[in-house]
This record gives structure tokens, C-alpha cells and sequence, in this order.
């Protein structure tokens, strides 16, 4: 693809994702206008837009917008790390999830929820989410280098651990609506998003976003393995290190105000690929933008298709990414999966 | 001035895989690196290609000794050709060349300013006659397509010195001769590990016949490819004759009786 038609993808995606974010806010049981919309953004930046009413002001700027806005950047953040472990895995299959990460974090998320030991759920999902990292790295580091076999090995057993772990504490000690807070969390979810995980979010987006983007050279350079990236100048252990270092700490943070949400870490860099071309400096940009656009539609969805009750978005984003899956499967020009 | 190989050594575990090799190519040289399966042929090209460090000795390359460059510039100045590359990703024959790029781009901001990589890329493609493959899908193309294309990455990097690990493997007789005269054509120092000795006779200009890790003989395919010597490295008996065009050796293998056989 050239230059020009790339740029147009990525500015029609970017366009795409502020009208759907727009869009999204107005979309609940209270009626909202996009004119209100832009009123209320306008008045908290401190800009001479039209005066909103109070009530739809705190709907907009309390509740809905920092839901979207989360959403947008837990589907850039989650598409990012899904793209960079397939790279450096050289795994096709891989998530941001990999290496027990998610189920790191949920041993975390079941402490607070069920345990009700004093942390805030976001500090120990966090925790635990490094925890398995740690445990799946040191597991899968033998003679000081790590592969990437031994890493994706690792963390199964991690995520097996974690799980049986998480399993075990609900089922010893859940009692009435912990079962339903904590499947909600389980599943994925940005219901209860606040402008403190817009925050964490968007630091974590913006400064490991910036990382993995100026590596994006690096990560072309493992198109064909291991040897091939030493021969091209780059020190191996070290980026791949580097690499699953700077995803893991995207990902917990994701996982932090969301919870696990699956799918759209392993399609959309499928997806995306098709129209960018596998190079990395083209395919991390639009990865992120669309993964944004993904979720921020998935998330409206789950809130709004069995209106009063929701979903945790995670079950719509399994419902879409599936049938996408398959259908990346079944695809005849695909020699991936030969 | 060429490359210089002075006592490299190299173990794994504390089993040793290369013991002691010395030997001298001059630039512009093709050297084949022969050897039964297990002989060290593949780790001694990792380890001029700086992938890994000897234990021992040195590798010295137009006077600069590779081991003490950083990773980089190394791959400015040596390219390798795997053998049996496959990408995880689904690549046009064009991105992969573009990968030949990467040694050469600034560290931090290399991403985003490719200069002329695309005009190198495209040179080096039609150096190796492929330039007609530039937009094919990497993954349609035959064997001999592929590493045609390899050797059009290896050049777009612009090297002084190509290594080959074993790049006839899996190829028809016809892409076999084109693939070697293809590395010939280049007029660069080039040394490649080779399992056939008769292409290696007909294309190389020195033999390094390595066994079990040890250098057993060295010198043109004349002087190294005798009954004796192969006989002694292969265990098999053999014949010498002289090529009807060219005169370099030709090996004829007699085949073993029934008692060898069992």
C-alpha cells in the first residue's frame, strides 16, 4: 500500500473513533445531544461553548465520557500489546494475556472483591498481574535467555495456577452479590470507569505506546526469528526482554481498570495487518486506533442491547471476535496457519 | 584482506563444538564450508557472523576484529542467510529485502526515516534478477524464488562479507546451479556451508572441510577433495575425475558394498 492510501486509512480510522466517542455519549437512558455533548466537554476545558444543564453535564462528564474514553484506551492499549507479543512470540495466536497476566491480575481482583483485604481493586490487580509476570519470566529464563516457546509454556502454567487459585477463593469464599461483582470483573468490564482510570490508562497508552512505537525496527526484525534479528544488528535477548517488559506493564494496567477482556488483543492486530502490512511503524498506529474504535462500540453495545441490565463487555467482544476468527480461519489467501 | 579466522573455539556446556580454527579468505573470495552433518559448519558461521561469541580465538574482517563491534555495526558489514527462513507474518517480497534495511537506520528514530531503503531494496532485487517478484506475497514463491530473495535482503544490507547457511537445501538441480552462480556474480567474499562436495568443487574457489569440530583440511577444491581426505572425513570411497568443461574436480562415490552396508 502506499504512503498516501495508509495515511487516509489512519485519518478516516482517527476521524472514526472522535464520531463514535461523540456518538456513544449520547447514546443511555437519558437523552443526550451531541450539541450537549460538545457543551459540557467545552465547559469543563474551559472553552466559551453553550451553557448545559447540571443533570446532563454530570451524566456526561461523571458517568459516560470517562466509561467511553476508558474504553477507547483499554482497546488501543489491549490491540498494541497483542500485536507486539504475536511479533516477538512469533506466535499468531498470542494476547496481551500470554504470559498469565490476566489471571494474575484476577487472583488480585478476587483478594479485594471477595477477601475484602484493604487495597483498591486496580492496586491489586495491578500487583498481581507483575506477580505472574515475574513468575512466568523467571519459570521460562533458563541459561539467561529466554524463548519464546518457554515464555508462552510459562505463562500457561502461571495461568493455570492463577486460575485454579482464583477458582479456589471464590468457591471457599464468595457470599451474595461477590459472585456477580466478581464474574463482572472476570469477564471484562469498563462499567465502573471513573476519570482516575481514564488517567491510568492514558499514562500507560501514551508512555509505553511511545516506547514500543520508536521499536518498531526492532520488532520487523523477528519477521524470520531469532538468528535473523541477531544478524540484522539487534541484541535479541535484551529486546525481547525489553519488549515483553514494556507489554506487561501495558497490559496490567489495562487489565487494572477493566479486568480481562479477550479478543481484542488477538484479532485486531489480524485484522489491521491485512490493510497496513505487517512493518510495525504502520501497523501499531492504526492497531491502536482501531482497537479504540472496537471497544468503544463493543462497550455501547453492552450496555445498551439488553437495556436496563448490562453485560460485561468482554461477553460482546467474545461474540464478535469469534465469528471474526473464524472467519480470518477460514480464509483461502492465508498461508499463516498452513 | 578478507576474513581471518585465528584459533576459534566454541563450546556449549563445556562440550566443545570448534576446536582451534585458523584459516585465511581474501576479499572477493567464495569459500565453502564442508563437513559431515554435526561438524561445527553452522556454528562457525554464527560465530564470523558475531551471532556468538567464541570462546576462543578471533574473527577479524578486513583487519577489524568482528567481536569487539556492537551488534550493529556487525550487521553493516556481514549479512546471513539461515538456512530453511520462514517469516511468522505474512510479508511481500519487497518487505523483505526492506528487513536487509535495518543495521543501516538511526536507532531511535529509524522507524520513521527510511531515506533511500526503498531505492537500495529495489536495486538489490534486480541485482539478483527478482526484480519482477518485488510485489508477489513472500509465501507463494518456490524455493529458489525465496532464496534469491534472501540474497537480494542480504545485499539491500550492504555487506563486505555473506555467509550461507546451506542455501541449496530443498532446492531442484536448476535453482541449485542458478542460486550458486548467483553468489558468484556478486564478486563478494562470500563462505557458504554446502553438503554437495560436487557443487561445492564446481563453485568455490577454497574448501574448508571441517570434522568434528576440527579443521581437517584446507586449499582449493583440487587439493582438499581427494579419495584420501574424503574417505577419511565421509567414509566412503570415492572417485576423482576431471569436469569435461572446466577441469575441477568432479566426485564419483562408488557405492558401498553389501557387507559396508549392513
Amino acid at each position: 500500500m502506499t504512503r498516501s492510501r495508509y495515511l487516509a486509512w489512519l485519518v478516516a480510522a482517527a476521524v472514526a473513533l472522535v464520531v463514535v466517542c461523540g456518538v456513544a455519549v449520547t447514546i443511555g437512558p437519558a437523552a443526550v445531544s451531541l450539541a450537549q455533548v460538545a457543551g459540557s466537554i467545552g465547559a469543563h476545558l474551559g472553552l466559551a461553548t453553550e451553557p448545559v444543564p447540571l443533570l446532563v453535564d454530570s451524566i456526561v462528564w461523571q458517568l459516560r465520557l470517562p466509561r467511553v474514553l476508558t474504553a477507547a484506551l483499554v482497546g488501543a492499549g489491549l490491540a498494541i500489546s497483542g500485536a507486539v507479543m504475536q511479533s516477538v512470540t512469533r506466535n499468531p495466536l498470542a494476547d496481551p494475556y500470554l504470559l498469565g497476566l490476566s489471571s494474575g491480575a484476577s487472583v488480585g481482583a478476587v483478594c479485594v472483591v471477595i477477601l475484602s483485604i484493604g487495597f483498591a481493586l486496580p492496586v491489586a490487580a495491578f500487583a498481581g498481574a507483575l506477580l505472574a509476570l515475574v513468575a512466568t519470566l523467571s519459570i521460562a529464563k533458563v541459561g539467561g535467555t529466554i524463548t519464546p516457546v518457554r515464555a508462552v509454556l510459562a505463562g500457561l502454567a502461571i495461568a493455570q495456577l492463577a486460575g485454579a487459585l482464583t477458582s479456589f477463593i471464590i468457591f471457599w469464599a464468595a457470599k451474595g452479590d461477590s459472585y456477580r461483582e466478581i464474574l463482572n470483573w472476570l469477564l471484562g468490564s469498563v462499567a465502573g470507569a471513573t476519570w482516575e482510570s481514564v488517567a491510568i490508562a492514558a499514562t500507560a497508552v501514551a508512555v509505553v505506546g511511545t516506547g514500543i512505537l520508536l521499536s518498531a525496527t526492532r520488532l520487523d526484525a523477528f519477521a524470520f526469528g531469532d538468528t535473523s534479528a541477531a544478524s540484522l544488528g539487534i541484541n535479541v535477548n535484551r529486546t525481547r526482554w525489553a519488549l515483553l517488559g514494556a507489554v506487561a506493564l501495558l497490559t496490567g494496567a489495562m487489565v487494572a481498570v477493566s479486568g480481562s477482556i479477550g479478543f481484542v488483543g488477538l484479532i485486531l492486530p489480524h485484522l489491521v495487518r491485512g490493510i497496513s502490512g505487517p512493518g510495525h511503524r504502520r501497523l501499531l498506529p492504526l492497531v491502536a486506533v482501531c482497537g479504540a474504535l472496537f471497544l468503544v462500540i463493543a462497550d455501547t453495545l453492552a450496555r445498551t442491547v439488553f437495556d436496563p441490565r448490562e453485560l460485561p463487555v468482554g461477553i460482546i467482544t467474545a461474540f464478535i471476535g469469534v465469528p471474526v476468527f473464524i472467519l480470518l480461519i477460514k480464509r483461502k489467501k492465508s498461508h499463516l496457519w498452513a | 584482506m578478507g576474513v581471518d579466522l585465528n584459533g576459534l573455539s566454541f563450546g556449549i556446556d563445556g562440550s566443545m563444538i570448534l576446536r582451534d580454527i585458523s584459516a585465511s579468505m581474501p576479499t572477493g573470495s567464495v569459500t565453502g564450508l564442508l563437513g559431515p552433518n554435526g561438524a561445527g559448519k553452522s556454528t562457525l558461521l554464527r560465530l564470523v557472523a558475531g551471532i556468538e561469541q567464541a570462546a576462543g580465538g578471533t574473527v577479524d574482517l578486513d583487519g577489524v576484529t568482528v567481536g569487539s563491534l556492537p551488534r550493529r555495526e556487525a550487521a553493516r558489514r556481514i549479512a546471513l542467510l539461515e538456512q530453511n527462513a520462514s517469516p511468522s507474518v505474512e510479508l511481500t517480497v519487497l518487505e523483505v529485502v526492506l528487513l536487509g534495511r535495518i543495521p543501516h537506520r538511526s536507532r531511535l528514530l529509524g522507524s520513521f526515516a527510511a531515506g533511500d531503503d526503498r531505492a537500495v531494496a529495489l536495486r538489490a532485487l534486480a541485482s539478483v534478477g527478482a526484480a519482477s517478484l518485488t510485489d508477489r506475497s513472500w509465501q507463494t514463491l518456490s524455493g529458489g524464488q525465496q532464496q534469491r530473495v534472501q540474497i537480494a535482503r542480504a545485499m539491500a544490507q550492504q555487506p563486505s562479507l555473506l555467509l550461507l547457511d546451506e542455501p541449496t537445501n530443498h532446492l531442484d538441480v536448476s535453482a541449485q546451479l542458478s542460486l550458486l552462480a548467483q553468489v558468484r556474480d556478486l564478486q563478494l567474499t562470500a563462505i557458504m556451508a554446502l553438503h554437495d562436495l560436487n557443487l561445492a568443487a564446481a563453485y568455490c574457489d577454497h574448501i574448508l572441510l571441517l570434522d568434528a569440530g576440527r579443521l581437517v583440511a584446507a586449499g582449493t577444491p583440487a587439493e582438499v577433495l581427494t579419495p584420501e581426505i574424503i574417505g577419511a572425513v565421509y567414509g566412503v570411497d570415492c572417485f576423482i575425475l576431471a569436469h569435461p568443461r572446466g577441469g575441477h574436480p568432479v566426485i564419483v562415490y562408488s557405492a558401498p558394498t553389501s557387507k559396508g552396508n549392513i
